[in-house]
């Protein structure tokens, strides 16, 4: 059962993936990035339990701070203060 | 099939669906502020949900408590985290001039900053004739 929501977290990707390639300004792919990495984060959560690792759940946790690190150091570059 | 695996698979349902609209709307609004309005919103409430209904899911599936804790740890990081990137990431579009679409009809924010403008032109005509008088 757990498939059907990795097949659907990974649709969700995908349809967001399509703004990152289209978007027309710098704003619309950065904000589909952000979008991308909180689904990421939420597909690693389920992968952990797909493996039955608790182990996993630490990388996804690491992957959001370093997300979130990564998403305002591209808002202030988009800004003109980096 | 648990009780704790039936509700922790339906809040992972509940957080998928709110994951597929967080992308569908990054694709059908017409403008970067209405696509990280939607987008952030439901993606954070998907999160949570997903998250913390693997939590439970893993009382049944693996039979062990010591998930909750983590899973509860990297949902609340997300909750705090993701209102602060959008924030971060709209005022930074808005200040690089990135145009509203052409059907928004309120720019709250121009508004103030003029108003802020006016009120210090008041401030300065009404500071010039208290120097004379000193």
């Amino acid at each position: 059962m757990i498939e059907v929501y990795l097949f659907l977290i990974a649709v969700a990707v995908i349809l967001s993936m399509y703004r990152f390639f289209r978007g027309p300004t710098t704003a619309d792919r950065i904000v589909a990035v952000d979008i991308m990495t909180t689904l990421t984060t939420g597909l690693m959560v389920l992968f952990a339990l797909y493996y039955r690792r608790a182990i996993f759940l630490d990388v996804a946790l690491v992957y959001a701070v370093l997300a979130f690190v990564g998403v305002i150091a591209f808002a202030r570059y988009m800004e003109g203060g980096l | 099939m648990s009780i704790a695996s039936i509700i922790g698979q339906a809040l992972v349902l509940f957080g998928t669906f709110f994951y597929v609209l967080s992308s569908l709307g990054l694709i059908r609004m017409p403008d970067v502020y209405n696509r990280m309005q939607t987008a952030t919103k439901s993606a954070t409430l998907g999160s949570l949900g997903v998250i913390i209904g693997v939590g439970i899911w893993a009382i049944g599936e693996v039979g062990s408590y010591s998930w909750i804790p983590k899973t509860l740890i990297v949902a609340v990081f997300l909750l705090l985290t993701n209102p602060i990137a959008a924030h971060a990431l709209i005022r930074a579009a808005y200040k690089s001039g990135v145009p509203l679409w052409e059907g928004s009809i309120v720019d709250r924010y121009k508004e103030a900053e003029s108003s802020l403008e006016r009120v210090e032109e008041i401030k300065e005509k009404l500071e010039e004739p208290s120097r004379g008088l000193r």
